[in-house]
């Protein structure tokens, strides 16, 4: 009787999504890229994602334990940020500097602004950008796929926009034979997981695949190699586990469309008419920031709404 | 009583009403050229010059000069100083004067001399005036210093150019960049505020209807900030 009448607040239906599920179906999609980083670049780059992880989970664990608020390190946010920066370190980097990476991830985008969900740009690849313009030796330290030493390799993406030259062919790249940063390489593993975590529902196609259109279509038009272009740089790790940050993207089909337009677009005039090698991370994050304009100007309409008359 | 009152309005500009981080006033230079401490000092003091000179003749004018032009007529007041500044700047420290570049003409429409003026130089005595110019400026001084040698540090790994950590670490460029100096500065406004709060003050979110610059032509009632 008392349980028929129970009167409450919404949300009357719930769904068994939570945080923490989503952010393990993000980790596992993410892994098969991971551990093939690790296979061709050797032992560090498990070192570096194991770094980058473990101590973006402790900056979260300090962070709730230092400012009294309630503990959030087992919704695995933080070790999905820490995975997705690992990945964007080339192997070679040194461990304190990925550390700071996940200082500035952890700390200074994510917390600073608060918290989960409240972040303005996606914490990982704000801090690749910001080790990138601190440390752009370190962070373009390349090596080649198996290479027994350290030995610095140009990326295609260097040699298809830049002067640097480079033997590797679509198949390769493809696949992932190619110098990069440890999660970057190969996009038909990412591709994989992209799609795992499009059967989950976990993100919306829409995003990636307007991007990497974009991309492919410039590429197009300027007639360089599209197949390289798009399987080569941040490209597949950007469009599919970065772009499409819940916090970060529209939350309309019409402005994610925008949205991914918009960062394929800046992502190819970055890596044809400018210094930088590689433009996707800058692309994401200054669309990062159009996000609450594309949310306002694509905003649904109320059933019956009608337009107020001016002057009234 | 009367020493008090002097005292006061001194240390007033230091911390209690630090221009730049409890009014947040002439930021644009703060960000700008905080690259390194030095640069902060040469900004500061420069800045400090014009504030002293600038209150002390504001103030002896301030019931002759009409009320209706007296914002043209300060910034006159306030650009010749800043020319005398920038000639003896460029003429005996021509380094300074290089690493400032436009920011040392541009004192002359920083907001903390302009407000200064407005607020205080326009309605108070002359060596009152000055004591606030002196407090502002080296408050100003202090925080702009503070910031350069953050900046320095963690970016070039130096303080005042001697090298403390660019031997064994290797420095974060972005911190001399301007997100750099976006961050540093908005870290130390946080850490004042949380300062403040822990000595029971609220942060300034207004000065009153007694300082607002639009009281003159202010038709409401109540502030309408409170």
């Amino acid at each position: 009787m008392s349980k028929l009448l129970n009167v409450a607040s919404s949300p009357h239906m719930r769904h068994p999504d939570t945080t923490r599920g989503i952010m393990l179906d993000v980790v596992i999609a993410l892994l098969p890229a991971a551990v093939f980083g690790c296979v061709i670049f050797g032992w560090r780059s498990a070192a570096v994602l194991a770094v980058t992880a473990a101590s973006a989970v402790v900056f979260e664990y300090l962070w709730n334990l230092i400012c009294k608020k309630p503990q959030t390190v087992g919704d695995l946010s933080a070790l999905v940020t820490g995975v997705i920066l690992g990945m964007n370190l080339p192997s070679t980097i040194p461990f304190w500097m990925a550390i700071i990476g996940s200082f500035i991830a952890i700390i200074i985008v994510k917390q600073f602004f608060g918290g989960l969900g409240h972040n303005f740009a996606n914490p990982a690849m704000t801090a690749r950008i910001a080790l990138m313009v601190s440390f752009p030796a370190a962070m373009t330290k390349f090596v080649t796929p198996f290479a027994v030493d350290a030995i610095s390799s140009a990326t295609p993406l260097a040699s298809l926009y830049g002067e640097a030259t480079s033997t590797v062919s679509i198949k390769e790249a493809f696949f992932g034979l190619q110098g990069g940063c440890i999660g970057e390489t190969s996009a038909f593993l990412l591709i994989i997981g992209g799609i795992y975590l499009v059967i989950r529902r976990i993100i919306n196609p829409i995003i990636p695949v307007c991007f990497i259109g974009t991309v492919a279509l410039a590429t197009l038009f300027t007639g360089d190699n599209v197949l390289l272009a798009i399987c080569s740089g941040g490209l597949m790790l950007g469009s599919i586990f970065m772009a499409t940050d819940y916090t970060t993207s529209p939350t309309t089909n019409l402005g994610k469309i925008i949205f991914g337009v918009g960062c394929g677009l800046i992502t190819f005039i970055i890596r044809q008419f400018a210094s930088l090698p590689e433009g996707v991370s800058y692309s994401i994050l200054l669309m990062n920031i159009l996000v609450p304009y594309i949310n306002r100007i694509t905003e649904h309409k109320p059933f019956g709404y009608v337009k107020a008359k001016e002057g009234k | 009583m009367k020493d008090n009152k002097y005292l006061s309005t001194f240390t007033n500009g230091l911390v209690k009403e630090n221009p730049v981080l409890r009014l947040v006033l002439g930021t644009c230079p703060t960000l700008a050229v905080t690259t390194a401490a030095i640069n902060g000092i040469g900004m500061g003091v420069s800045a400090t010059l014009v504030l002293i000179c600038s209150n002390v003749v504001i103030s002896l004018l301030r019931n002759i000069i009409p009320d209706k032009v007296r914002i043209p007529a300060y910034i006159t007041i306030i650009a010749g100083f800043v020319s005398v500044v920038q000639m003896l700047v460029k003429a005996f420290l021509p380094s300074i004067d290089q690493s400032l570049g436009i920011y040392l003409p541009l004192i002359v429409v920083n907001c903390i001399i302009l407000g200064r003026a407005e607020m205080f130089a326009s309605k108070n005595a002359p060596l009152l005036s000055a004591l606030d110019g002196l407090g502002m400026g080296v408050g100003f001084t202090a925080v702009l210093t503070l910031m350069g040698a953050i900046r320095e540090l963690f970016g070039a790994g130096m303080i005042f150019s001697f090298p403390i950590t660019a031997e064994f670490i290797e420095p974060m460029v972005i911190f001399l960049l301007p997100p750099g100096g976006f961050f540093v500065f908005g870290i130390l406004v946080a850490v004042s505020n949380a300062l403040a709060k822990k000595a029971g003050k609220k942060p300034v979110e207004h000065l009153g209807c007694h300082n607002c610059p639009s009281r003159s032509f202010c038709q409401k009632e109540e502030c309408v900030n409170e």
